[in-house]
């Protein structure tokens, strides 16, 4: 066992224990705790596989930014403890539960039957994930769909306002 | 320099991948609270960018990381507008229950 088999495992688990978590808390605000540190766990995750730049902006853009407006919601809307649903036997979670653990095996033995090409990483990894080659690429090749972003970020701007607003 | 790169196979991170993105299926299919659907949503968008970091750094290839880049900045956009709605049904509803609000439902 290397180091970095060690800290897979410590992320991996670490990622798939906080997301089942958040999914099964109550109380919104720990909900939206226990997603930060799911985000935090895939920002390791990314920076094993060398891609600084996305790890970077995973704890920036997530864990900060759209983690904030999330709690910030909770807060201004004062939710409590969701209430349980009447009847008992709830036939929609037991249908979910199930579909999701056939879905689980069935991608496991899809990706178990028999082993890839990429045993290891790509030499290229080393240079690929740090800002400098991802900029170069998204303002020199992938200039349009970066402009276009920037068009989708706009909308969602004047869209959020349009709907918050109380009169228009 | 071969000693800095993970020695974990392709398959483990694809594995992980699709049991976060279950996670995130089974929190739509199961919660009624409109903002932990759009937190589970978020898990499931991140399950996938896992999925593009690891096939770009096996292969080599830059543009799984750009299209992380364009992902959250779809996902920014999505929180956003989703938590608008969100605030509107609760100020016409009183309820932030998805199982309530069926003013759409035939």
């Amino acid at each position: 066992m290397t180091l970095d088999t060690v800290l897979f495992f410590i992320m991996a688990l670490g990622a798939i224990i906080s997301g089942i978590l958040m999914i099964t808390r109550q109380n919104p605000v720990s909900a939206a705790m226990f997603l930060v540190m799911h985000f935090f766990m895939l920002a390791g995750l990314y920076l094993s596989l060398q891609a600084q730049f996305v790890a970077v902006m995973q704890i920036l853009v997530y864990a900060g930014a759209i983690m904030v407006l999330v709690v910030f919601v909770i807060m201004l809307l004062n939710l409590g403890n969701e209430e349980k649903l009447t009847e008992k036997v709830n036939a929609g979670k037991i249908i979910g539960y199930s579909v999701a653990t056939l879905f689980v095996i069935q991608m496991l033995t899809v990706f178990f039957a028999k082993p890839t090409s990429f045993s290891t990483m790509s030499q290229k990894a080393m240079v690929i994930g740090t800002v400098e080659s991802i900029g170069d690429s998204l303002f020199t090749k992938f200039l349009f769909p970066f402009e276009a972003i920037s068009l989708l970020l706009l909308v969602a701007i004047v869209g959020s306002v349009l709907l918050s607003k109380r009169k228009i | 320099m071969n000693s800095i790169l993970t020695s974990i196979p392709l398959e483990y991170y694809l594995a992980l991948s699709a049991m976060l993105f279950t996670i995130g299926v089974v929190g739509v299919i199961t919660r009624r609270n409109a903002i932990i659907i759009f937190m589970s949503i978020e898990i499931m968008l991140n399950a996938v960018n896992l999925t593009f970091v690891s096939f770009s750094a096996f292969r080599g290839d830059i543009v799984g990381q750009l299209f992380v880049f364009f992902v959250m900045a779809v996902a920014a956009a999505e929180a956003a507008i989703g938590l608008a709605i969100v605030l509107a049904l609760y100020r016409t509803k009183q309820t932030v229950y998805v199982d309530q609000v069926n003013i759409m439902k035939w």
